[in-house]
């Protein structure tokens, strides 16, 4: 399992040029963010300038990854050692992350002037360059005290951008959001303490050496298992999302569903298999937790009755599916076969998912924006009148529901594989159940839209290209589903 | 050699037609028509090089991988291709149709671009080298025909569309979960493979009978199987090209399609024969031939009438498949091509009696063959080819099934043969009888529902001439049965490749 995540010794040394991309990775996003607090963008264009060298550093860095295989950076300051490591798991993660926040860069500013032409939007881009930062630099860390930093900034940032909309109510949940995120970040500190004081060390590729099963290291696991089980709102700690989504600018939801969520998910994954590697319990549990998510987060979602809503409660459903795969990673004597179906399963789902959230996000803040309001009946005509959007809409969720092609299905299938091949049979009822959860909301939606009776003719027009994102975002979410044997392939590692 | 472009390209153009047509604005009308026309028309001539690529005995082959063990395959056999020559002809009737149908209504953007994409599924279906990739396609089919369905977006329509996606999406379950159980027992498993799943027979008989429930339960929704068949019925509020196209080609076909691969080409005739699952099939079958058509006398109104009669229909085909025999097969393929001529002519000609006459109900319909003698010409055509009269199309499968019956040992199949003809005849011939025989509005006796000058002709020229043109098929492929390349012959050739290996 643990060469799986890079906790290995590599066989070369990153080239200079490599150093040069990281150091981009990490740091440019901080940087176009504070020249965008400077120049306010409002058009496109410039930030798409600004976002060109990010993604050219983050594809410079997966090249040498494929030559290369392995990297990995050390540097000690005082006592404190800090260790980074490419693998091609973070590969994967920092090139979804990238491009997906890029997306939503480029949606932002369209987005902000129909919504707020008057409104000084300064702060959205250093928070979204600090969170980006943070998020990349959560895919390479290899100690804990900088996955607890990443983790810290990231969190910090997201709240920061929850707020920005200024309601009321986006005040209120986004203080709700603060204060669970401080206690979970607590928790994670707290286990992180108690690795240190038992073990001596915080670099992960040493704990996997030393960790022994013991009811100290179960403590540790319970405790950082919680706190980032509240931070990725895994069921049943889900409760502050679906109001964070609802006030929150649509940007900052896409990037807030689509990844920071997913990065505690990781996290807890990442530590999980080495605090935890023979247990049978806490995968079990998360697991039967996730079966109860799909089917909670499927019923809200289909009950909802504003789009906001829903779209955050099928983000709980979602995170069910990658919840009930724990057991097919974790515990003794899994097979390998099923080990690694699962394996690519999950990396594939949250992938899919990540892409397909954030273009149905902004979807539905296209929709909004352009009939004024945010409850399914404002739908009626729309399919006359906003095709595209609707199109988007229906794109996303192709892959949502794990149809046919799309990520989402091929991850279905290869988690279904693995669990016929371990024979969990409830697992797999759960994923049938979610498809039809999922379609039954999803073509809710639709049915409003369709409806010809309400004939509207006052829709806002969108800025040029908003649309156009968005459908490269689902879009890409489609390819993925046929395409997977690439992002795979760097998964299974590249180059030596 | 390996001609890997002719399968991609004869699914790709339908897919550009659709991409095309949603970039297109709602406006751009005579562009969209083109570009529909153009599509329709290059289909046929690439299926048209196909069927000649695969009397030379190719079997041109597009293949990349998807994961591990998994990959999407497309393969021009002969089975394939005579499906896919079916919804590619018929695609190109049914676009004029509906453009001439849909003159002037709102959406049709909308309508057409899912429309192309409903096709491109249909044409996967067909050209699905193994089951992963027939999964997709049978799943793309279920997305792209919903918004064809609630196109009207009324009320009904909607609900219809609800009753549809239950059905559809439910069974796209069941069949995803037969098809992963079967590819973890077995991996990747092209429709291509000589020897079926018989090694598997020893260990795992339980879990084969198992799997081809799954599988077969899955499809015989599409194929509206009774009890399976309630979305069919309901699905009548979608606009008459999309009946048409929903009940000749895409989505019931598509289901007997899918039950006609696993039992050929996935467990293999024999296999299935050992494994005791046709005789439960047949008898299936049996049942709903027999329940749908008297269901079908039972409507008061054209076009639930021909649902029903579809759901009977339909059900020869599954039922030649489950009679181990060549005779069976031979019927079974047949019918999969006449029944879709047939069935498709009788949807052109309800929608033209409703736009040019307003008729919905059959005692509407009293003397309707003075006003619109061509459209009834087409209508009685395609209901005595139902019924199964020589010459028309339907004559010939219904012989080839009671043969195949009969050297099975079925007999009791031949008595469902003659029941069901019987059925057919109670409920074709008074429409009949009311078309020609009786007196209407026509001769001066009360007065259409809602009568429309559509065109010069009896109708509208762009529904007439489809209507007409399938009509002369029908006939042509019951007359000239014996020439080359006729649909009989072709499905001689698959059920020759099937059992003379």
């Amino acid at each position: 399992m643990m060469w799986r995540f890079g906790l290995y010794d590599p066989s070369f040394d990153p080239l200079w040029m490599t150093h040069w991309a990281l150091a981009g990775a990490l740091l440019l996003p901080i940087m176009a963010g504070l020249l965008g607090a400077i120049f306010r963008p409002s058009r496109a264009l410039p930030v798409v300038l600004a976002c060109m060298p990010i993604l050219v550093a983050g594809v410079l860095m997966v090249i040498d990854y494929q030559q290369a295989g392995l990297l990995r950076w050390q540097w000690v300051i005082g006592d404190i050692e800090f260790t980074l490591r490419f693998s091609g798991l973070s590969a994967l993660m920092l090139l979804i992350t990238q491009w997906t926040a890029a997306a939503v860069a480029m949606y932002t500013p369209g987005y902000l002037r129909l919504t707020y032409p008057d409104l000084n939007n300064r702060w959205i881009w250093p928070l979204m360059g600090l969170l980006v930062s943070a998020l990349s630099l959560i895919w390479l860390a290899a100690d804990l005290l900088t996955l607890y930093a990443a983790l810290e900034i990231m969190g910090l940032a997201a709240v920061g951008m929850l707020l920005l909309s200024g309601k009321p109510a986006a005040l209120k949940a986004g203080m709700r959001y603060l204060l669970l995120a401080l206690v979970g970040s607590l928790a994670f500190l707290l286990g992180i303490a108690l690795l240190l004081s038992q073990w001596g060390s915080l670099n992960l590729a040493v704990l996997v050496e030393l960790v022994e099963q013991e009811p100290i290291t179960w403590v540790a696991a319970a405790l950082m298992g919680a706190g980032l089980a509240l931070k990725a709102a895994l069921f049943p700690l889900h409760g502050w999302l679906t109001p964070v989504h609802e006030n929150a600018w649509t940007p900052v939801s896409a990037l807030h569903a689509a990844l920071v969520i997913k990065a505690s998910l990781y996290i807890l994954i990442l530590l999980w298999s080495i605090l935890l590697p023979e247990t049978l319990l806490a995968p079990r549990l998360i697991a039967w937790l996730g079966m109860l998510a799909i089917v909670w987060g499927g019923l809200v979602a289909w009950r909802a009755d504003s789009l906001k809503t829903l779209i955050a409660s099928s983000t709980v459903g979602q995170l069910g599916y990658l919840m009930v795969a724990f057991p097919l990673l974790l515990g003794p004597g899994i097979a390998p076969l099923p080990l690694a179906l699962a394996w690519d399963g999950f990396w594939l789902h949250l992938m899919g998912h990540a892409l397909a959230k954030a273009a149905m996000f902004m979807a539905a803040g296209n929709l909004i924006i352009a009939t004024g309001e945010s409850s399914l009946n404002a739908l009626a005509g729309t399919s006359r009148r906003l095709p595209l959007s609707l199109l988007i809409f229906g794109i996303a969720s192709v892959t949502l529901m794990g149809l046919p092609p799309s990520a989402g299905f091929t991850a279905k299938w290869l988690l279904l594989q693995s669990m016929v091949l371990t024979q969990q049979w409830v697992a797999v009822a759960a994923l049938m159940a979610g498809t039809l959860l999922t379609a039954a909301y999803v073509f809710r939606v639709f049915r409003y839209s369709f409806d010809e009776t309400a004939p509207r003719h006052d829709y806002q027009p969108l800025a040029p290209g908003m649309d156009l994102i968005a459908l490269c975002l689902a879009v890409a979410a489609l390819a993925l589903g046929l395409l997977a044997h690439l992002p795979l392939a760097l998964l299974h590692g590249g180059g030596a | 050699m390996n001609a890997a472009w002719l399968p991609l390209m004869t699914l790709a153009t339908s897919l550009f037609a659709a991409v095309a047509i949603f970039s297109l604005p709602e406006e751009a009308r005579r562009v969209r028509t083109s570009i529909n026309l153009l599509a329709a028309v290059s289909k046929i001539v690439l299926v048209t090089l196909m069927v000649g690529r695969v009397s030379e005995g190719y079997e041109d082959t597009f293949s990349f991988q998807i994961v591990g063990g998994v990959d999407f395959v497309l393969r021009a056999d002969a089975l394939g291709v005579m499906f896919a020559g079916l919804s590619s002809l018929l695609w190109l009737c049914t676009t004029i149709y509906a453009i001439g149908y849909l003159e002037g209504a709102a959406n049709r953007k909308r309508f057409f671009g899912f429309f192309s994409l409903c096709v491109t599924s249909t044409l996967g279906i067909a050209l699905s080298g193994n089951l992963f990739t027939f999964l997709i396609f049978y799943e793309m089919l279920t997305l792209s025909t919903y918004p064809l369905v609630v196109h009207s977006g009324t009320a009904k329509a909607l609900a219809a569309g609800r009753v549809y996606l239950r059905y559809t999406l439910t069974a796209g379950v069941v069949l995803l979960l037969g098809v992963v159980l079967l590819y973890s027992l077995t991996n990747d498993h092209s429709f291509a493979s000589e020897q079926g799943l018989s090694p598997y027979l020893d260990d795992h008989r339980g879990l084969l009978t198992l799997i081809f429930a799954l599988l077969v339960g899955g499809l015989a929704v599409k194929a509206a199987m009774v009890p399976l068949h309630g979305w069919l019925p309901r699905a009548m509020v979608a606009p008459a090209p999309v009946s048409a196209l929903l009940h000749a080609v895409a989505v019931v076909k598509a289901g007997a399609f899918g039950i006609l691969r696993v039992i050929y080409d996935l467990y293999g005739i024999e296999l299935s024969v050992e494994l005791g699952v046709t005789t439960v099939l047949a008898i299936a079958a049996s049942i709903t031939i027999i329940y749908g058509s008297l269901r079908a006398i039972a409507q008061e109104e054209l076009k639930p009438r021909l649902a029903f009669s579809t759901i009977s229909q339909v059900s020869y085909v599954v039922l030649g498949v489950s009679l181990f025999g060549p005779f069976g097969t031979i019927g079974a393929l047949a019918h999969l091509l006449h029944q879709g001529l047939m069935k498709v002519t009788l949807f052109f000609c309800a929608g033209n009696y409703a736009e040019e006459l307003g008729i919905h109900r059959i005692d509407e319909m009293d003397g309707a063959g003075k006003r619109m003698p061509l459209t009834s010409f087409a209508f009685t055509v395609g209901a005595l080819g139902m019924i199964g009269l020589p010459p028309i199309a339907g004559f010939i499968t219904k012989w080839y099934l009671g043969i195949g019956a009969i050297q099975a040992e079925m007999y009791w199949v031949v008595a469902v043969l003659v029941a069901s003809s019987t059925l057919n005849a109670i409920y074709f011939l008074p429409i009949l009888h009311r078309l020609w025989f009786r007196e209407g509005p026509a001769h001066g006796k009360g007065q259409w529902p809602k009568e429309q000058r559509l065109g010069r002709l009896e109708t509208h020229g762009w529904l007439l001439w489809p209507a007409v043109f399938t009509a002369v098929i029908s006939i042509g492929a019951g007359l000239l049965a014996g020439l080359p390349f006729s649909p009989l012959d072709w499905a001689t050739r698959v059920a020759v490749g099937e059992y003379l290996p």
